[in-house]
């Protein structure tokens, strides 16, 4: 067989014998040693969830938010689009009428009374988000808290809906 | 009779309508309605949805008509020959009618509990109407009960008198009817009078828009998360004959079955439509079947399971 190489990527294999120090085998040893030692001491890689800052895309689906509007009121009027539109199963609703002198609290005349998504289920699709046809319900850069219990990943309203002292910007990730 | 609908001829009796022989060839050249209701006297004419384009009037005078015509109230003469999802001008003409009927109409789907049934939404979603002309402001009514079980919304009404004529042929007297005129007309009982009639729920089968509601089922659930099927009782007031919409075990709401063109079959008593909501009331039948398009069959098992056939070497399985 003729010794050409197209890729010029080709080596040929040597049956040669191994040297005294090769065969003692630690010197081989020290210098793997010495690679995996040099990293103690680098820059460390690893993010610690939920506890280091990583840099987000600004497109991260993380942490559903139920949207006020300006004037506080929930935008959220149960139509139950997000839930057909959620691949996972994992919203669920059950909405209620308002009533009379609740105007400051909902936006319009149906709202949601129980609104749960339940995180172990969710994908983080956002699907919901582009569902939803009253600007209610968006994903943020927000993580998911580690939690002990499987009924404990059901966030509910209470979890959801953004308080008024403490409004949750979207608009990073919309501008993409 | 002999007519001929976007190329299909069929043989229809005299006095027959155009919708009505388009309904006999079935498919998708049936023409749309929002007033016209085959059960209820006197309906039709009214929203303009049907509009065909006669492009011969009879085989003795072949003539086109000159206007487009509604088809609901249009009989048929021999040899006709009718366009309707054939013809462009016919379809201008209807995504423009769609789009007057939205004038005043609040689109809050959202909402609304017709939503997912309702035959303006479909007709707005198959036009592809986003935007309105309109500048003005849409009129605005409060919200009033009829009764203890019917809602009136009466920013959703599009005037298709359906409820109106209903109410006519179920009753002695007049006890509903449209007040007012042009741009101010509404539903109105006459001065906040109950409609107490035993069969008065069925206006809210009849209304094609999320006008007449359900106080019953108000914000219950939406439709496409119950699962619907069809129920018999006896009942010495009605036939009997339902469609119960479930959730799980529970019956959320009854209304009486609805054809393809979403016209009632046979209309319920007030009894079962709102007091009969145990399933030791009725005998479930079986599931009722909606079209392949209806929103209602989302996640429903009536839907036909589609097999998938890999067309690979079985070696390779």
């Amino acid at each position: 067989m003729a010794e050409y190489s197209l890729s010029n990527r080709k080596v040929l294999v040597s049956n040669k014998e191994m040297t005294f120090s090769e065969r003692l085998y630690l010197p081989a040893i020290m210098k793997g040693m010495g690679v995996t030692l040099k990293h103690f001491f680098g820059k460390k890689v690893t993010y610690i969830h939920g506890k280091d800052l990583r840099n987000y895309s600004s497109t991260y689906r993380g942490l559903h938010v139920l949207k006020r509007d300006d004037e506080g009121r929930e935008r959220c009027v149960a139509c139950g689009l997000c839930a057909v539109a959620c691949p996972a199963e994992a919203i669920t609703m059950v909405a209620a009428e308002r009533l009379p002198g609740e105007e400051h609290l909902y936006r319009e005349e149906k709202y949601a009374a129980i609104y749960e998504i339940n995180m172990l289920r969710c994908i983080f699709c956002g699907l919901c988000e582009q569902a939803c046809p009253k600007e209610a319900i968006y994903l943020t850069d927000r993580l998911v808290d580690v939690e002990l219990t499987r009924k404990d990943f059901i966030y509910g309203k209470e979890d959801l809906v953004e308080k008024m002292d403490n409004r949750i910007d979207i608009s990073n990730r919309q501008h993409h | 009779m002999k007519v001929t609908i976007d190329g299909h001829t069929i043989d229809v009796e005299a006095g027959t309508t155009i919708l009505q022989a388009a309904r006999q060839i079935g498919g998708d050249l049936v023409p749309p309605a929002m007033c016209y209701h085959s059960k209820v006297d006197n309906t039709g004419g009214k929203c303009r949805v049907c509009m065909v384009k006669v492009t011969a009037g009879s085989e003795k005078d072949p003539r086109p008509m000159p206007k487009l015509v509604p088809s609901c109230v249009t009989t048929v003469q021999d040899g006709m020959v009718i366009e309707n999802i054939t013809n462009p001008q016919v379809l201008e003409a209807r995504k423009n009618v769609v789009e007057l009927l939205l004038i005043n109409h609040p689109l809050d789907c959202p909402v609304c509990d017709q939503a997912g049934e309702c035959k303006l939404q479909d007709l707005s979603y198959e036009h592809g109407i986003v935007d309105s002309e309109l500048v003005e402001d849409k009129r605005v009514f409060d919200m009033v009960d009829i009764g203890d079980k019917i809602k009136l919304h009466m920013n959703r009404c599009i005037l298709c008198y359906r409820c109106v004529y209903l109410a006519d042929q179920l009753t002695p007297e007049r006890v509903h009817g449209v007040m007012f005129r042009g741009d101010k007309a509404e539903i109105s009982t006459y001065i906040n009078k109950a409609i107490d009639n035993e069969m008065s729920g069925n206006v809210i089968d009849v209304c094609p828009v999320g006008a007449l509601t359900d106080k019953t089922f108000r914000f219950k659930s939406r439709v496409w998360f119950l699962k619907p099927m069809n129920a018999e009782r006896n009942c010495d007031k009605c036939c009997g004959k339902s469609t119960v919409w479930m959730f799980g075990d529970e019956i959320y709401r009854v209304t009486s079955r609805h054809t393809q063109y979403g016209e009632v079959e046979e209309f319920i008593c007030n009894t079962c439509r709102y007091d009969k909501k145990s399933t030791s009331d009725w005998t479930i039948t079986g599931p009722r079947d909606f079209g392949q398009a209806s929103v209602i069959n989302q996640n429903n098992y009536v839907q036909e399971l589609k097999k998938v056939v890999i067309k690979a070497d079985k070696r390779l399985l």
